[in-house]
């Protein structure tokens, strides 16, 4: 099973992985990223790559577990 | 169509670094070199107007250098042969040759990813103190200053000018922008919101003054002061100059690329000449998804671009259209200001918060009867939701309706924490 999961030592709530993958990904009104589900199925693999790329502090991974 | 057995990447920051990465993660395993004419390894450029400028923490120790990669990393996990300290002089399309000193590096596939440099003020060249911000070597060197207290102006009420004055503030040193504009930050973000942000400068102690220029940089070696058209001036010990970016083009001249406002590509980052492709701040791309041809300034497309031009120029044939919604952010104090879409637009409207009171505040740009961008300070949990609505093309009137009901749900929330 792949998952994403965050560091939140390096994520500053940029939340331009919120716009590619919302289902995943959401920053509340103080800024932090709240992680809303971290399992990935096969069809939504693409959308949360692009928002591991789209970091701009390379917080995410994708791992499998 | 040749297999593609070397691809050379000119510019060694973001975009390169990107393009670098996406060509081995399509299993690519032909040579690769990266040239770069700064003599760091790539390094992360936002901060250097943000937290780098910032002062020591309790054990006296500076913010560190945002380094992208190591050495080794780039080396040899990523196979690439890194060629820093000198820039790229000359392409030729035929031969396909990139120059470089007295080399002639040849390439199948070629990325251009040299991004933008400063625009400088004439005749302040040996002006110590007077310095733009780009480079890490900029930065240094402005930090030195605040760290010496100096007392700082910045030329130019953009994005970055603005970050600088508000580390200054920070600081606790005082802090002068000086812009020819009546109204700063108008191409990022249209009249009337340049002039609502603007005011967070007078909110924080920092000094606007605009729509006047400046006729002077004096000092004797060093900078003294800062003369306006106006006749006044600022006494000063650091001069920070951010008057905006040229695209790093001159070594392209002849080379039959077509420049205009940096490197015009089509959508899928392609010059028009066989193997070459353009990625970055110096690519001039027709954006499919806003429909209009642009050039970023910006991370997101930086980094995007560089990964999308690489794999186009791989692989051809099955090349994939590059479309974005713009998207850019910058810290002032302690706001957050996010932008998202393009800010030419029919319509402007706040549709959350005010500006006059501080805080945080959410405003729509409209175009047609099409949601087109979106502002917001401080707002961090409401500018996504506006970019996905103008990825999908989404109508003035839903995002409409779709604000009022997160304002009443913010409002409810606020009452019921009292
Ligand atoms: C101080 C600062 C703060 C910023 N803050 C933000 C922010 O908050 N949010 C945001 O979205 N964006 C921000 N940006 C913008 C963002 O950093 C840029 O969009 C991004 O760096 C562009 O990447 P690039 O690789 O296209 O070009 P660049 O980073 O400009 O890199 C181009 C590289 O190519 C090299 N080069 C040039 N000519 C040659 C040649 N002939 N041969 C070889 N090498 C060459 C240059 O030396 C340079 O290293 C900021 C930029 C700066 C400078
Ligand atoms: S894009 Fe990165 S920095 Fe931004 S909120 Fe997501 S994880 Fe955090």
């Amino acid at each position: 099973m792949k998952c994403v999961t965050v560091d939140f030592d390096k994520c500053t709530g940029l939340g331009i992985c919120e716009s590619l993958a919302p289902d995943f990904f959401e920053v509340n009104d103080d800024g932090e990223l709240l992680l809303l589900k971290a399992e990935i199925s096969d069809t939504e693999l693409q959308e949360v790559e692009e928002a591991v790329n789209g970091c701009p502090t390379e917080a995410l991974k994708i791992v499998d577990q | 169509m040749t297999e593609v057995r070397r691809l050379v990447v000119v510019g060694a920051s973001l975009a390169g670094l990107r393009a670098v990465e996406a060509a081995r993660k399509t299993g690519y395993d032909g040579e690769i070199v990266l040239i770069g004419a700064e003599e760091h390894l790539p390094y992360d450029r936002p901060p250097l107007s943000k937290a780098f400028l910032g002062a020591a923490d309790e054990s006296g120790a500076l913010p560190e250098v945002p380094w992208f990669r190591t050495e080794e990393t780039l080396r040899d996990e990523l196979g690439v042969d890194v060629r820093l300290g000198a820039p790229a002089t000359a392409l030729d399309t035929d031969a396909r040759l990139v120059t470089v000193g007295d080399d002639a590096i040849a390439y199948d596939a070629l990325v251009i990813a040299t991004g933008a440099h400063a625009r400088v003020l004439p005749g302040t060249e040996g002006l110590d103190g007077v310095y733009p911000l780009r480079t890490l070597d900029d930065s240094l060197a402005v930090r030195d200053k605040l760290e010496a207290g100096a007392r700082t102006v910045v030329i130019g009420a953009g994005f970055i000018g603005s970050e600088i004055a508000s580390t200054a503030r920070k600081r606790g040193l005082e802090a002068t922008i000086v812009e020819a504009l009546p109204t700063p930050l108008v191409r990022a973000t249209g009249h009337e919101m340049g002039a609502a942000i603007a005011s967070l400068h007078e909110l924080n102690g920092t000094t606007l003054r605009c729509g006047v220029g400046v006729s002077a940089i004096e000092g004797d070696g060093k900078v003294e002061r800062v003369v306006l058209a106006d006749g006044s001036a600022i006494d000063a010990d650091l001069v920070v100059v951010g008057i905006g970016v040229i695209p790093s083009v001159d070594w392209l001249a002849g080379s039959g690329l077509t420049l205009d406002n940096g490197i015009v590509c089509d959508e899928n980052l392609w010059t028009g000449i066989p193997g070459v492709y353009a990625a970055g701040d110096v690519a001039n791309w027709f954006n499919p998804t806003l429909g209009e041809r642009q050039r970023m300034e910006n991370w997101t497309a930086a980094a995007e671009q560089g990964a999308a031009a690489a794999r186009n120029a791989l692989d051809p044939d099955n090349a994939k259209a590059y479309g974005t919604v713009p998207y850019f952010w910058s810290d002032w104090y302690d706001v957050r200001i996010q932008f998202v879409g393009s800010p030419d637009a029919d319509e402007v409207r706040l549709v959350d918060g005010d500006p006059a009171s501080g805080g945080r505040w959410v405003a729509l740009y409209r175009r047609g009867d099409r949601l087109i961008g979106a502002l917001t300070v401080n707002g961090q949990t409401e500018i996504m939701k506006y970019r996905v609505q103008i990825m999908k093309g989404g109508s003035w009137d839903d995002a409409l309706a779709f604000a009022e009901t997160r304002r009443r749900a913010h409002e409810e929330k606020l009452a019921a924490s009292v």
